[in-house]
């Protein structure tokens, strides 16, 4: 492996429906098409070098997906990003490119930003909601897993939780419809506390029942600014080693080599 | 008039559903046609869920030819779940395409490819969900044509009342053919309406319109007459034989699909048609004479197809693809040129033979060798005299050894249950068999770390085969000498251990038997299935064998006729089937002989290398074999 590059893409509209399994065949396949080097493991059944780190759940867009992919010829980041791109369904869309300087992808992945739309649902309620969730020490919520039903915390993860009045998508057609718009930071934490686990924590304190299917999206992902409560970039840490600038990434590349 | 996508009203019920991304379209290759600039439009229908039926080559192909016509667009359907089929009904959303959701019932025509006759309950689906009436005489004239094709509409009877035409054969030109009387006639204004229409697609010969056909019956059952009602309509319909595969090379840009379904591979069909004379095998009868695509085009197909849809695996279909005249340069120059890229090839579907072993070792170059299939079907020598599978257990031995002696591991072995004249004792054979292919392969390699899997599944006569007159065996038999076959390979202490067994239980196949064999008035009992709530019955978790019995009870009570008179009876020689009205070229005489043949043990040679027995097929279809070889090769592809 000569090289190794991130990616975030973006997934969106009715590709919010894929799988992780659909999305690792979608971009595999992508690859192959768009000529992209990729390194194979070694073995009976070669896999490509592309590994994911924390994906969005079926049925939730995302504008903030990440990958690592290693190559075996060194690729220019700026080309892969439009070569992946063209190669791939309009709505997995490639928005970054950058080459891997330092440490791990994953381990920056500290929490998500989520955005979740809620048509039909009163926004002064949600707000109200919000704010009883926030108050309570512990919100415990059960969600059916693989393994069974689970019961574990949906406040702690939670760093903050806001809501405000939007514009509902379908307002055009439905001008009377309110629609709430909640925004939440989420830290990642086992086991995962979703949006989902979240409306369950708002039904449970405060009865706010939306009476829609939430439309939810990933605004962002990366390490949690502790200052500002909010995500930073995960790849700025690789990009800052490419623009010369001295930085705590630095260090992490001395790690890595 | 345009037509609306439907999506901003199937949107909202696909979070409740299971694997939504199915229901979604948007494969790589798939096309969407402006809806005003078409005059004639398909919706194209594989009446299973869409991972059965995304990866569909008739399908494919016909998407892709249809979509090239200036005036034609096409679109796809599939049979949907009965999660999201409960969420339709509820919240009134119709049977969509997956392409552009638009409504199933704007489409002039829509087309339905049914490989099995296990499909024919998700027809119904589809029709009701649409808002197209269930039987054809109830539709009007806005209300698309429902035309059925694939191997099982060589005996559409069964689902007659709800078709309004069946095409048989190969489909590539008789569909633009069909486009194109359906175009002039709208250009003509509709002329004589719905009926006109299906009059001009009869009187063309090429599509049979079922209510353009009366069927008598005599008192005791059986049928006394079929006879058009029309004239202009001939007396017996004609199956499509696509002459020169090279002139078709579709799929050209295969459709990739975002969802996992069940064949994640490009296919290339190398050729069609076989003449090895399987007595059971309907596919070898009625797609004949064999037709080969030239190495060249196979190679091209691949270069495009691959590089077209980033699959990493390449399939070469065909009935028995060992038998393509150039299969060896094929396999050697695709490995050649594939080598070292991570895109496998694979070759199903061939014969018990040693050269079959060099073939698979050259597809399997650089990956492993973990299994080989082969499928002896009939577990005697007797038995597979009856059959005309042409394989001594010399032949098995000696092929499973230099496969287990070059490295293979696991060999599978198929096999079925229910033939006709079939004794407890055949089946047997097929333990003494299996142990037999153990020991062999032990003392080949020295190792015990080999093993075998006997699969067996129940023998269903279907029509156009030599079999059409046969007795299907009960399905009391076919599970007692299934079991009676399980009981001989476990308690085997020696061998018991490196065989694995995989069997089909007896009931459904006796439903298969109905639908296959099966004449018009079939088609009550399937109505009185679908309303039983009957769907997906392919699938073992969706069927089942009582409410299949308990409908049919009710639906032929006031018949002279039952689900044994159609399944366990054997016919004879002067009764006329259903589908004698429909001509897959092949003479009935011959047909009859070879049933004969078949009870005395008589083989019949494969008439690509032997003279012609005068099956009937080139003559009647006025076709003829085409193979090689070429002397072509396959160059190595340059790079760009």
């Amino acid at each position: 492996m000569v090289q190794r590059l991130r990616v975030r893409y973006a997934k969106r509209g009715r590709l919010r429906f894929t799988s992780h399994r659909d999305i690792s065949r979608a971009i595999e396949r992508a690859v192959r098409r768009a000529g992209i080097p990729v390194g194979f493991s070694a073995g009976f059944t070669p896999h490509p070098k592309i590994s994911y780190a924390g994906a969005a759940p079926t049925g939730v867009a995302s504008e903030a997906e990440y990958l690592e992919i290693g190559v075996v010829a060194p690729c220019e980041p700026a080309r892969l990003r439009g070569d992946l791109d063209a190669s791939l369904p309009p709505g997995l869309d490639v928005l970054d490119v950058v080459e891997a300087r330092a440490g791990s992808l994953a381990d920056r992945l500290e929490c998500s930003v989520w955005e979740v739309r809620l048509a039909g649902a009163d926004p002064r309620e949600a707000k109200e909601a919000a704010e009883c969730f926030l108050a309570a020490e512990r919100v415990e919520v059960e969600r059916l897993t693989k393994k069974g039903l689970r019961r574990f915390d949906a406040r702690e993860a939670v760093v903050s939780l806001t809501a405000h009045e939007g514009t509902d998508e379908t307002a055009g057609r439905v001008p009377s419809v309110p629609c709430a718009i909640l925004r939440m930071v989420v830290r990642h934490v086992t086991p995962a506390v979703r949006p989902d686990d979240v409306l369950t924590g708002l039904r449970l304190v405060a009865g706010f029942a939306p009476p829609s299917p939430p439309a939810v999206t990933r605004l962002a992902q990366g390490p949690l600014d502790a200052r500002t409560g909010e995500t930073a970039d995960p790849l700025d840490l690789d990009r800052d080693v490419r623009g010369g600038e001295t930085g705590p990434a630095v260090r992490h590349v001395a790690d890595d080599r | 008039m345009s037509v609306e996508s439907l999506f901003p009203r199937l949107e909202p019920l696909l979070p409740r559903v299971q694997k939504p991304i199915q229901y979604v379209g948007g494969e790589l290759n798939s096309t969407v046609k402006d809806w005003d600039e078409a005059t004639v439009r398909w919706a194209l229908m594989y009446p299973d869920a869409y991972e059965v039926g995304l990866p569909n080559q008739g399908v494919q192909i016909l998407y892709e030819i249809l979509n090239e016509l200036p005036e034609t667009l096409a679109e796809r359907t599939y049979a949907v779940w009965p999660d999201l089929e409960a969420l339709m009904r509820e919240h009134g959303v119709p049977q969509f395409t997956v392409d552009a959701h638009r409504p199933v019932r704007a489409f002039d025509v829509l087309g339905v490819s049914f490989s099995t006759e296990l499909g024919y309950t998700n027809l119904l689906t589809a029709l009701d969900l649409a808002g197209i009436p269930m039987e054809a005489a109830d539709r009007g004239e806005d209300d698309p044509i429902v035309l059925a094709g694939g191997h099982a509409a060589f005996n559409p009877e069964p689902i007659a009342g709800f078709l309004d035409a069946a095409v048989l054969g190969d489909g590539e030109q008789i569909s633009i053919a069909i486009s194109e009387v359906i175009r002039e006639w709208k250009a003509e204004g509709r002329p004589g309406g719905r009926d006109e229409l299906l009059l001009r697609l009869a009187s063309s010969g090429g599509v049979y319109v079922p209510k353009f056909y009366d069927v008598e019956y005599h008192p005791d059952g059986r049928i006394k007459r079929v006879a058009p009602n029309r004239s202009g309509v001939p007396w017996r319909v004609q199956k499509h034989t696509v002459m020169d595969l090279d002139e078709w090379p579709y799929p050209k840009k295969p459709l990739v699909p975002l969802a996992e379904t069940v064949h994640e591979r490009f296919s290339v069909e190398i050729f069609r048609g076989c003449t090895r004379g399987c007595r059971f095998c309907q596919a070898g009868m009625i797609t004949r004479p064999v037709r080969e695509r030239s190495i060249t085009t196979i190679g091209d197909m691949v270069e495009v197809g691959v590089k077209e849809s980033g699959f990493n695996e390449v399939g070469l279909l065909s009935l028995s693809s060992a038998d393509h005249s150039e299969i060896a340069e094929v396999a050697k120059g695709l490995a050649d040129r594939y080598e070292g890229t991570n895109t496998s090839l694979s070759l199903p579907s061939t014969r018990v033979d040693a050269f079959n072993i060099d073939l698979a070792n050259e597809f399997s170059r650089n990956g492993r060798r973990s299994g080989l299939t082969f499928a002896p079907e009939g577990g005697s020598e007797r038995m597979r005299k009856v059959i005309n599978k042409m394989v001594t257990e010399e032949d098995l031995i000696r092929t499973v050894t230099t496969a287990y002696g070059q490295g293979w591991r696991q060999v599978k072995l198929y096999f079925m249950c229910g033939l006709p004249t079939e004794t407890d004792e055949d089946v047997l054979g097929i333990a003494d068999l299996a142990k037999k292919v153990i020991k062999a392969g032990r003392e080949a390699t020295g190792s015990r770390d080999i093993r075998c899997t006997v699969s067996i599944g129940g023998f269903v006569p279907k029509p156009h085969t030599p079999f059409q007159w046969a007795a299907q065996c009960d399905h009391e038999t076919v599970d007692r000498r299934l079991k009676q076959l399980r009981d001989a390979l476990r308690t085997d202490k020696e061998y018991g251990k490196a065989i694995g067994y995989r069997y089909h239980d007896g009931q459904p196949s006796i439903v298969e038997g109905l639908l296959s064999r099966g004449d018009r008035r079939v088609g009550a009992v399937i109505r009185a299935v679908w309303e039983a709530g009957g769907r997906f019955d392919g699938w073992s978790e969706h069927f089942s064998y009582e409410r299949w019995m308990s409908s049919a009870e009710q639906a032929l009570a006031g018949e002279p006729v039952d689900v044994d008179w159609y399944t366990t009876r054997e016919r004879d020689e002067v009764e006329v089937l259903p589908w004698d009205h429909l001509d897959a070229g092949l003479d009935r005489e011959w047909l009859w002989q070879d049933w004969q043949d078949a009870v005395s043990e008589t083989e019949v040679e494969d008439c690509r290398w032997t003279p012609c027995y005068d099956c009937g097929v080139c003559p009647t279809m006025g076709t003829e074999i085409q193979i090689g070889p070429t002397g072509r090769k396959l160059l190595p592809l340059t790079v760009v």
